[in-house]
């Protein structure tokens, strides 16, 4: 317990200066590095003959997609030529076509879902040029769209910025320089980075045991720092290869838990910005207040947090209380279900772990989902049904404030308002767009489990049969559709039908998200803003939280409720109540 | 002021035996198709019609009676529905009738040309068109008085029965068609095209025949047709899932689980809430011109209000009485008091009203030993002369001032300066004097209506900015200003300050609403977000404005801001009221659905429902009653009463959130203790 409280209050100490260095990158504020920085950027862009002006969501929007979709055609061919191309020691052959679908996909959305296993299956070529790629450019994606998203709702211009520029910034400024410090902290750790052929050892029981090598430190922390979670290696962060330590952890606990958060605090502040700003128009006196948070992103921050707390306490509780029938059979349970968990990690450092992975969506495990109790597993999955407890980089935000626009538009009318959020009125436009990504999710996730359990090529996959199985296929299409990746693991999942459902569904579960998510910030940069009066409906208190907390669990217990009870807990109850 | 209205029952015999029939008619898919959320209880009633009809349709047997019974609730549901709609459109065509009775077929004399009548039917008049009207004749169509003076009966209309002057030029030149002509003649040019005019219109918006649906409206419908998609594939999902887990739900069940998801609640509720909400606002004689309108007053921060007629009676009312220097405040009292006995002005009531409060010693009998001189513009006085010859007058400073000169007396020295005093504040000093000796001042002063001071402190603590507009000068304004509360005051005003202090508090983004009546206020209620003419007013002003008051009280406004609140918060309450309902259903839908296949999901029962099938047709009772439950919430509103933001979203969400999620638990569990032994009986 106390190791958690720990953990978590550390996670405060940095997260907000890193928030409140990202807000200076968006807003194009003086920072400490700049003298560095703006030349390597100026270059850059001089190189790319980039045309920095300003966009609309449209122009944001497309520039985005086009950008993603050559990384996705360059990637695709890289995979299915490895094993002609050069730096493939092992020589690994090329990857099948529904499998390289899948992969590119599951990279370029930032979900890094796995149907392969990384030292069997890639090339280090293809581990670098296109995992470790990715894994940057994916990130930065959803980070820029977050910014283009902060500054539709912070208002006061007439473009949502411009994508290279955001894109190019994050990565230079956070991504890179923090993969190299982080980097280097690992393999201090004892996480291998070298571009070495497999070592073939003899151990001291007289047999021979191959040793995976390959750049795996440079991968790792890219991995968390952009909440993408791939793993090198097929067991992800559960070897001692990519985890070795529990410093190794926490730091790639922390990697993972810093970015999403300091999205939060960079929008908070950009609305605070343009708040002082008007203010300052207004008063004669210019009183600069400076704010750590900024409300607006406080009562989200706050609100994620409560969310991701609960979680955490439901799936520590239960893990602690072990696994009833193994009991039975005399096994003790005091030190918890420890089936499928790390000796070094233990109980609270994995159920952290677990519930962070999932909520950040990153995707990385340190113990395997798949034996987790079965309501310490259905905290994963719910987290990632919810996807907006914190969430992917940046569109774990956007994911939240959908939820904040139904909050704010039932509590908006009980004050006798027509709804507005910061100022702008939420109308029909909005709401269908709202309406669009919240059915979105449910439909990819219920609809392809559903499919995949009346189909036999679906029902194939499913290694363990009753309502463990229906776990695991709402497991695999909910870490697809939240662009999570993260594997319950036990679906015997590299097959035609697998791979291209869930290729779809984490497509189709990134890009409409975004699209849709853009055009509301578009539209809300367009609208008049409104005057604020005692009578305006308050989103930057207590009470928000609450209900904002409640609407999120009220909308994702009225749609998946029904999933979970035939899956997670009817399964806990078969195990408790028998 | 028209009250007759506003105390009916919400619901009469004639509106349930019509609103019965509506529901009915209302059945046809074409229409119900505009309502996406009952069209899916529609679909689902004629799919489990077919499944009694042939229970084996989709393979399986499933249990007939059971299908019948769940078809039957689904189709009473709807039913409900469609009632609830009925009532709130049959309580505007009941007004709409009274009103279509005044709209009989009229003859006009149309006015020729070539100076020739002509005698033609109401319809048949055209636009520029000029008709003479006389004495006991409807007007036959809106229009605007060129010439003569008349007196019109307009309680056709506004249900005010005393007739008003309508006179060429000015601010009183516009009549209403189905007005009736009570003394003398007028002759008028027709301003609207047939079919189109002020009574058309109140008609067609009272039946709601020419109602749109409101951008909150369709942002809401839009979030109830999100949540039916997702609830659609919830159910037909789960069917897989339990497919998979060798659970076979009957389909019956399953439209039974989707139809309790869906917020038919709401969704059945939703017309019948606008419908009441412009209705309200037409009992209280004030006509809408769109949805939209009402719905913006819900969100008004800043009121730009007429001082006279709207904040004070615009009477000047006897405040004070001052004596001069040498003269007791008693015998000025007193004097006041009988130039004033025999005055029927408001002015002179006011002065014996007062009188009366400061203890005089006259008694209004005295009136019949005194003769009464009325006030003309000659000489600017009245009063009274007593049997022994003493003239007792009170009137402007200056004809006073001469009057007591002539006759040889003198002006006291301070008389000045409680005149300038007076004028300052903004009042209006009468000078009283006996034969040629001055006694002392009446102060007259304009008057806040009572119960506003308070009314504009709520309005400050819901946020709402008021200005008063008003031509006195600065210092009167700034009095009258302070007196009654209000946030802010333009003096001196012009009709294009209106327009320009609106502008202003628009560009800051306020929501800005305003009353009016003459021509010049057309531009500024047309540039308002909520204008509000006055019946009394040009018919520009009326075309200009989105609201008309049919009783000419620029008060109303107040009334209408929280009308269009009110509407709001109904809507959002009901619409929380109907999601959280959801939680106690799925409490009895989904343990019911598998505890035979998994008894451990018993537990899940909470409400400790009898049957399976008792549990599901319970929780589908509970979802079809509580429609007509809600009825008497969507035609009055949710209560209403000004409080802080914070206060009234925790009321609420307390009420509407938290209650819609434990009254369910209890009806359902009320209804599945009725409804189980019955089931019993029948074998189910």
């Amino acid at each position: 317990m106390l190791q958690i409280v720990v953990t978590l209050a550390i996670y405060m100490a940095l997260v907000i200066p890193v928030g409140i260095y990202m807000y200076h990158i968006a807003a194009k504020k003086k920072t400490f590095a700049d003298p560095v920085f703006n030349r390597v950027d100026n270059g850059i862009y001089k190189l790319c003959r980039i045309n920095r002006e300003g966009m609309n969501w449209k122009q944001y929007a497309l520039h985005l997609l086009m950008t993603n979709a050559v990384m996705v055609f360059a990637g695709y061919l890289i995979l299915r030529l490895q094993g002609l191309l050069f730096l493939n020691p092992n020589g690994i052959e090329g990857m099948e076509s529904t499998l390289s679908f899948n992969t590119i996909i599951s990279f370029m959305t930032n979900t890094n879902l796995q149907h392969y296993s990384g030292e069997s299956g890639l090339s280090y070529l293809s581990q670098t040029l296109v995992i470790i790629f990715m894994m940057f450019t994916s990130a930065a994606s959803g980070y820029a769209a977050c910014m283009a998203f902060s500054r539709g709702f912070a208002g006061g211009r007439k473009d949502v910025g411009n994508f290279y520029e955001d894109m190019i910034r994050i990565t230079t400024r956070i991504l890179i320089p923090v993969s190299i410090i982080g980097g280097l902290l690992l393999i201090w750790q004892g996480v291998p980075e070298n571009f070495i052929p497999n070592l073939t050892i003899e151990t001291i029981e007289g047999k021979f045991q191959d040793l995976a090598m390959g750049p795996v430190a440079a991968l790792e922390i890219i991995k968390h720092l952009g909440t993408n979670g791939g793993g090198f290696f097929g067991a992800n962060s559960t070897t001692p290869f990519e985890n070795p330590t529990i410093l190794s952890d926490m730091i790639e606990l922390y990697s993972m838990m810093l970015l999403p958060g300091a999205c939060v605090i960079t929008f908070g502040k950009m609305i605070h910005a343009k708040k002082q700003k008007e203010k300052n128009k207004n008063a004669t006196m210019a009183v600069a207040k400076k704010a750590v948070f900024g409300s607006q992103g406080r009562t989200i921050f706050a609100a994620m947090a409560v969310l991701f707390l609960v979680g955490l306490t439901i799936c520590f509780v239960s893990e602690s209380a072990g696994n009833p029938i193994l009991e039975q059979a005399g096994l003790n349970q005091d030190m918890g279900s420890m089936e499928g968990k790390e000796v070094r990690f233990g109980i609270a450092q994995s159920a952290l772990f677990t519930t962070t992975t999932t909520s950040f969506t990153t995707g990385t495990v340190n113990n395997m989902h798949d034996t987790l109790t079965p309501l310490g597993g259905m905290v994963p999955l719910l987290h990632m049904m919810l996807n907006c407890v914190f969430g992917g980089k940046g569109v774990g935000l956007m994911n939240m404030i959908m939820y904040v626009i139904l909050a704010v538009f039932l509590c908006g009318l009980m004050i006798g308002r027509t709804p507005e959020y910061l100022g702008k009125k939420i109308e029909g436009r909005e709401m269908k767009l709202a309406a669009l990504v919240l059915i979105v999710h449910p439909l990819l996730i219920l609809g392809f489990s559903a499919l995949a359990v009346v189909t036999s090529a679906g029902l194939e996959g499913i290694t363990n049969p009753g309502f463990h199985g229906l776990t695991q296929v709402l497991y695999e299409y909910s870490s697809s559709a939240a662009n999570n990746g993260s594997g319950f693991e036990g679906l015997a999942d590299n097959t035609y039908f697998w791979n291209i459902t869930a290729g779809l569904a984490m497509f189709f579960g990134r890009y409409i998200a975004i699209v849709a998510q853009l055009a509301i910030a578009g539209s809300m940069l367009a609208k008049r803003k409104m005057n604020e009066t005692i009578g305006t409906l308050r989103t930057d208190n207590t009470i928000f939280v609450l209900i904002l907390v409640f609407v999120v669990y009220i909308f994702a217990a009225l749609t998946f409720f029904p999933a979970l009870a035939l899956g997670p807990i009817a399964e806990h109850l078969t195990l408790w109540m028998s | 002021m028209s009250k007759k209205n506003t105390r009916t029952k919400f619901i009469t015999k004639d509106i349930l035996r019509s609103s019965v029939k509506g529901a009915f008619w209302k059945l046809s898919p074409k229409y119900m198709m505009k309502n996406p959320v009952m069209f899916v209880v529609e679909i689902g009633f004629f799919i489990t019609v077919f499944l009694t009809i042939a229970p084996g349709i989709f393979g399986g047997d499933s249990n007939r009676i059971y299908n019948g019974l769940v078809a039957l609730i689904l189709f009473i549901t709807v039913l409900f529905a469609n009632f609830a709609e009925s009532v709130a459109e049959g309580r505007g065509k009941a007004q709409a009738d009274s009103l279509k009775k005044t709209k009989k077929d009229t003859k006009a004399h149309l006015l020729m040309k070539n100076g020739e009548e002509k005698e033609i039917n109401a319809s048949e008049l055209k636009k520029g068109d000029i008709v003479i009207v006389r004495i006991n004749e409807v007007i036959p169509n809106d229009g605007e008085v060129i010439e003569g003076v008349a007196s019109v009966d307009e309680s056709a209309i506004t249900g005010e029965s005393a007739p008003v002057t309508r006179e060429a030029g000015g601010d009183f030149s516009s009549v209403t068609g189905g007005t009736t002509v009570v003394s003398d003649w007028l002759k008028i040019r027709i301003t609207s095209e047939p079919g189109k005019s002020f009574l058309d219109k109140m008609i067609a918006l009272v039946e709601g025949a020419s109602r749109q649906k409101t951008p909150n409206e369709i942002a809401l419908n839009t979030l109830l047709v999100g949540l039916t998609i997702i609830f659609l594939i919830v159910a037909v999902t789960l069917y897989c899932f339990a497919d998979y887990s060798g659970v076979a739900i009957p389909v019956a069940t399953m439209i039974a689980l989707l139809v309790c998801l869906i917020p038919t609640t709401i969704g059945g509720l939703l017309s019948a809430i606008g419908i009441a909400g412009m209705d309200r606002v037409t009992r209280f004689n004030v006509i809408a011109m769109s949805g939209k309108a009402v719905e913006a007053c819900g969100d008004v921060d800043t009121m730009i209000l007429d001082k006279t007629g709207t904040i004070t009676y615009g009477n000047r009312l006897a405040a004070d009485f001052i004596p001069v220097k040498g003269k007791s405040k008693e015998d000025l009292v007193d004097y006041s008091v009988m130039t004033s006995l025999c005055d029927g002005t408001p002015e002179g009531k006011s002065v014996v009203e007062l009188g009366n409060a400061e203890g005089t010693r006259i008694v209004p009998e005295a009136a019949s030993q005194m003769q009464f001189i009325e006030f003309t513009a000659q000489t600017k006085m009245s009063g009274v002369d007593l049997k022994d010859g003493t003239e007792i007058r009170k009137g402007a400073y200056d004809a006073i001032k001469n009057y007591v000169v002539d006759n040889g007396g003198e002006v006291p020295k301070d008389l000045e300066g409680i005149i300038t005093k007076i004028s300052g504040l903004g009042g209006t000093p009468l000078v009283v004097c006996v034969d040629n000796v001055i006694y002392g001042v009446i102060y007259l002063k304009d008057t806040v209506k009572p119960g506003l001071v308070e009314r504009f402190e709520r309005l400050r603590e819901i946020g709402i900015k008021t200005i008063m507009c008003t031509g006195d000068n600065p210092l009167t304004a700034a009095t009258i200003a302070k007196e009654a509360g209000v946030d802010g005051f333009i003096a001196e005003c012009k009709p294009e300050d209106k327009i320009k202090e609106i502008k202003k508090e628009q560009s800051e983004g306020k929501i800005v609403a305003m009353t009016g009546d003459g021509t010049n206020d057309a531009p500024a209620l047309a540039q308002a977000d909520v204008g509000l003419a006055m019946n009394s007013g040009t018919s520009a002003a009326k075309e200009a404005a989105n609201m008309v008051d049919l009783d000419s009280d620029p008060t109303k406004i107040l009334e209408v801001v929280e009308i269009g609140k009110q509407l709001l918060i109904t809507r959002g309450s009901l619409t929380t009221f109907s999601v959280a309902n959801d939680v106690a259903k799925y409490f009895a839908i989904i343990p019911a659905m598998f505890t035979m296949v998994l008894p451990q999901m018993n537990i899940l029962n909470i409400m400790n429902l009898q049957t399976p099938s008792s549990a599901i047709l319970s929780a589908l009772i509970f979802n079809a009653i509580i429609i007509p439950c809600l009825i008497p919430i969507a035609m009055k509103g949710v209560k209403y009463k000004p409080m802080r933001s914070e206060k009234m979203l925790l009321k609420n969400m307390g009420i509407y959130g938290a209650g819609g999620i434990i009254v369910p638990f209890i009806g359902i569990k009320i209804i599945d203790m009725i409804v189980a032994p019955l089931l019993g009986i029948i074998g189910l």
